[in-house]
């Protein structure tokens, strides 16, 4: 019998706690796939950040690190440094790699560490419970924005993607979606993309993935593709930003 | 190879090197930015790692990150940023992860000044960061002692599978002392077989300090305190000067200032008066017992610092009611004088331990 779907080996067989619509579980998926295909399993090493993906080191099948809020490229650095020839890539949200880590983030992306980011942008703190992210949309209401996010009081929302693509170093920047199957194909194959140029030692690279909230956004998940489509799309466009010079992507 | 003269972080920094702390990361913070001066230098040459990273907070978790991967980690810094790393020094004591850091102290609070100082010995002997935990704490008295003890920091930190910090002083760091790097022997240790260091032929192993069930929590609690009581057990190491005697005056004083004091116990002698020193060498665990015992043969006991007064609680609890416990301090970088300390002493001998 021809197996035609099965789970990656790189993903554990534990339920994820993800709320329904959560894109989580999707990108979790797409990570374990790339992973396998490059038969990278058994070294690589993930960091999990503080936020709904905490937990991540029980739903896959590897080495993982818990780090501290915002700091999971300072871990990588160490892992990466330590024992350059293991895979290490550090999925994060958007509070904890925006707000609280950005300082984090960008030095480890101008050293040009090279490990990968899985940047998760859903525009809201989740875990703690729909407050105002630093991607949070001008006049979307979270709990600590209950008149909408006034651009003119806490400013604009952060492109993180162009942000660290403005910098000489990183080599691969790209942003995407997992909100239909199109989506999710393209994604997937940018994150192969950046796993194939951590593999070659090539330089630092950063995936951000537009993800949805329906609990914190309070929708539906069908209107919170929706929401993403009509809100995110245009502020955060999906596209590449950088490939490593000297190879054509 | 024999005696040659250094300075006290270049001294520290060699001895690391020798000990295998082969992997550094660190931010320039004065009075101890010689130490990743020197490390840029001499790391290359012995194929370990010297990296500037953009702040404390981060080195705590890149060290963190190192250190689970398996590998020896370390940092130095100074006060403030020492205060910066304690996130991460939590976050390494909950994930028991092995790493030593030295605090070349200077004065604060704040950002105070540049100059020696014992004010942080709260911050690294009740744990400093949040949470329920506590570091190892070692503090030379020289600069050959401080070059003595970053081998046994590196040892104990990988056998206790916990943060060892090595408390000195803006003197010891800035002052040239001659040092001889002696060969250290230890019994082996267990291989790291909980590092993050690629999954083949095992289960995944994971780094973490969440346990969001608090029997668990409360488990991972008892099991640390557990450690900190075998440490109070193997790991006491403290220095007796002049104790075999009957005495008038018990000084208990840790790093510089004990140095200070030895020369007030030489000249004291003079003046018939009977002084003796306890100098803890480790500050965690505290000599309690040690200064107990030596406090019965004297008249009071006097705790000198470099603060307004923070191992004296200590002294106080360890000598509880059986004796006068008194404080002698300067602060601000202000180094006290043999003479201010005898002084002191004097006063209450006169006063009849009183």
């Amino acid at each position: 019998m021809k197996v035609l779907f099965k789970r990656p080996e790189s993903l554990s067989a534990t339920p994820t706690h993800y709320c329904p619509g959560c894109t989580h579980g999707v990108v979790h998926r797409l990570i374990a796939e790339v992973i396998d295909e490059l038969e990278l399993r058994e070294r690589t090493v993930g960091i999990a950040p503080v936020g709904c993906s905490v937990l991540a080191f029980n739903y896959f099948n590897f080495d993982f690190q818990q780090s501290a809020h915002g700091r999971a490229p300072a871990v990588a650095t160490g892992i990466k440094r330590a024992r350059p020839d293991l895979i290490v890539f550090a999925y994060q949200g958007d509070g904890d790699l925006a707000s609280i880590g950005m300082s984090e983030i960008i030095h480890a992306a101008n050293r040009g560490e090279k490990f990968t980011v899985v940047f998760i942008n859903n525009a809201i703190y989740g875990m703690t419970g729909g407050q105002m992210a630093p991607t949070t949309m001008p006049g979307q209401v979270t709990t600590t924005t209950p008149m909408g996010r006034d651009v003119k009081d806490v400013g604009y929302p952060v492109r993180m993607c162009e942000l660290i693509a403005s910098l000489r170093t990183p080599a691969f920047v790209e942003r995407v979606a997992v909100h239909n199957p199109k989506q999710v194909i393209n994604a997937r194959r940018a994150l192969k993309q950046a796993f194939i140029h951590q593999r070659d030692n090539v330089c630092f690279t950063f995936v951000e993935f537009l993800s949805t909230c329906p609990t914190n956004w309070g929708f539906s998940p069908i209107q919170a593709t929706k929401w993403l489509e009509e809100n995110m799309l245009p502020y955060y466009p999906v596209k590449n930003f950088k490939i490593p010079e000297n190879t054509g992507g | 190879m024999g005696r040659i003269l250094m300075k006290g972080n270049e001294a520290i920094a060699e001895s690391a090197v020798r000990a295998g702390g082969l992997w550094y990361f660190g931010y320039p913070i004065t009075p101890q930015s010689e130490i990743g001066e020197y490390l840029a230098r001499r790391m290359p040459e012995v194929g370990g790692v010297f990296l500037q990273i953009e702040s404390e907070v981060a080195v705590a978790n890149v060290l963190y990150g190192a250190a689970g991967a398996g590998v020896r980690a370390w940092s130095s810094s100074s006060s403030p940023g020492i205060s910066l790393m304690m996130e991460g020094v939590s976050y390494m004591a909950a994930a028991e992860l092995p790493c030593v850091i030295v605090n070349i102290v200077r004065c604060g609070p704040g950002l105070g000044g540049i100059l020696p100082s014992q004010g942080d010995y709260f911050q690294a002997v009740k744990g400093g960061g949040h949470g329920d935990y506590r570091c190892m704490v070692l503090a030379p008295s020289s600069v050959q002692e401080a070059v003595d003890l970053m081998p046994l920091a590196f040892d104990r930190a990988d056998r206790y599978r916990n943060p060892v910090i090595i408390l000195g002083d803006g003197m010891i760091g800035q002052m040239m002392e001659p040092v001889e790097f002696k060969e250290q022997v230890f019994p082996p240790l267990l291989p790291k077989d909980w590092a993050t260091t690629g999954c083949k032929g095992r289960k995944p192993n994971v780094i973490n300090s969440l346990y969001l069930d608090p029997r668990e929590e409360e488990k991972l609690n008892f099991k640390l305190a557990a450690k900190y009581d075998e440490m109070k057990k193997k790991e006491l190491k403290y220095e007796g000067y002049r104790t075999d005697r009957e005495l008038d005056c018990l000084l208990v004083s840790y790093g510089t200032t004990a140095r200070v004091c030895k020369t007030a116990i030489q000249r004291l002698e003079e003046e018939k008066i009977r002084a003796g020193l306890l100098r803890p060498i480790t500050l965690f665990p505290f000599p309690e017992e040690k200064i107990y015992e030596l406090a019965q043969q004297a008249k009071f006991v006097l705790s000198v610092e470099m603060s307004t007064g923070q191992m004296v609680d200590d002294v106080r609890l360890a000598v509880g009611r059986t004796k006068p416990v008194y404080f002698f301090g300067r602060a601000g970088g202000m180094v006290p004088s043999p003479e201010e300390v005898i002084e002191v002493v004097k006063k209450y001998v006169d006063g009849g331990g009183r």
